[in-house]
């Protein structure tokens, strides 16, 4: 069944048919987390992104090794080795990030993305459409935090990747850069793209209607 | 009494004002599947706190007398969820022989503790912090203890929304989470309360 879908429907199916973040609502802790600012969510992203794509290449590598019974443990050892690679790397490169970002950098190996990919998609899919699925994955988990990080951004700092675009008479909304503004974006942003999935359903319903009448 | 005055703002602390879930983000993921009904989410609670802090223990021990002396602390993510799971794996092993009812409640969270950041977290943020022992063990225990209060507080919300009237698209999740921003406004008016 995997060998007709092509490399395309694979990448596009994670950003847009199971979007991680919104369609799926895996790994809210990151997506709360680190959306106080548009330059943590891209950073959080790209080093989910490089885990996620790391992680599938070498658990579809090794899918046929890895005794059944123990393929949990294997594959979160997998993870872990990339994770702490990207904590290494950060802090090397991008150290303000890197502490900015804090505690959430290792706790990409418990980001149930990650290993949700490896047990769905990694573990019965060939090397290509396993890296493939990683960056379509990866695209869409990146795209959804930094969309939620700018509106966060916005109001509560007046700032978009740290340029002020309301100039100095804008009184910036606190509250949305602080813990509750992280669950209230995020619930919104899932509503509307929970309205528009059921508007999206009803119009191919309707149309499908029109076709059999 | 100067110490014993510390260590109690320390455990308010960490139940109220740096909340898991509301101030730290940790642990949202059980938080949000598990709030369904008021009894799951407190077997789910009192399960988490076990393993927190067994684990706060266990990985302050490890961290202290094996990595820092081999000099391989960058190895403290991979030891340290390893020891989480072979943790999780003998509570469970260890209730199922010792109490059967007990493992009839909480039986079906315990592998789900695995995946929750919250106890990775605190082992982690343990460390970061500097804590000793005795500290790490409060702050395991309480932050666990106010993983429990959040994901009940919510089931108890969430019980009384079954029967209400919902648009379709605040059903589940995006509801859920726009109760949890509510309470996080709630939970800020702790703040500068133990620090």
């Amino acid at each position: 069944m995997p060998k007709n879908k092509s490399l395309s429907s694979v990448f596009m199916n994670g950003i847009i048919t199971e979007n991680p973040t919104l369609r799926l609502v895996l790994g809210t802790c990151p997506t709360i987390a680190s959306t106080t600012s548009a330059v943590n969510a891209v950073g959080m992203g790209a080093a989910a992104t490089f885990v996620l794509v790391g992680s599938n290449v070498v658990i579809s590598l090794l899918r046929n090794i890895i005794p059944d019974k123990v393929r949990i443990p294997a594959f979160i050892a997998v993870i872990c080795t990339f994770v702490t690679i990207v904590q290494m790397l950060m802090q090397a490169f991008f150290d303000e990030l890197y502490q900015s970002l804090g505690v959430f950098i290792p706790l990409i190996v418990v980001n149930c993305i990650i290993l949700a990919r490896a047990e769905a998609f990694a573990s019965k899919n060939g090397v290509l459409a396993s890296a493939v699925d990683g960056i379509g994955m990866g695209c869409g988990f990146t795209l959804a935090i930094t969309v939620i990080a700018i509106i966060r951004e916005i109001i509560g700092n007046g700032t978009v990747f740290g340029i002020n675009i309301f100039g100095a008479g804008y009184e910036p909304m606190l509250l949305m850069i602080l813990a509750p503004g992280g669950f209230l974006v995020f619930g919104g942003v899932l509503a509307i793209s929970n309205l528009i999935t059921e508007r999206v359903k009803a119009k191919k319903k309707d149309e499908k209607g029109v076709i059999h009448a | 009494m100067n110490e014993i005055g510390k260590i109690l703002l320390f455990m308010v602390s960490c139940v109220l004002t740096n909340n898991y879930i509301f101030s730290r983000f940790l642990g949202c993921c059980p938080f949000l599947g598990v709030s369904n009904k008021v009894e799951t989410a407190a077997g789910m609670g009192i399960a988490v706190t076990f393993v927190m802090a067994i684990a706060s223990l266990f990985t302050k021990l490890l961290y202290d007398l094996v990595l820092v002396p081999l000099q391989l602390e960058y190895l403290n993510t991979i030891s340290f969820i390893i020891v989480i799971a072979s943790l999780v794996q003998l509570v469970e092993m260890f209730i199922k022989k010792t109490s059967p009812s007990l493992y009839r409640a909480l039986g079906i969270y315990l592998p789900l503790i695995t995946t929750n950041c919250a106890v990775l977290g605190v082992t982690i943020l343990n460390i970061n912090s500097g804590y000793n022992l005795f500290y790490s063990i409060l702050n395991g225990t309480f932050g666990a203890l106010g993983f429990l209060l959040a994901i009940v507080l919510m089931a108890g919300v969430r019980e009384r929304l079954e029967t209400s009237k919902v648009p379709q698209c605040l059903k589940g999740f995006s509801g859920s989470l726009i109760i949890a921003g509510l309470m996080a406004v709630a939970f800020m008016g702790f703040s500068g309360l133990g620090n």
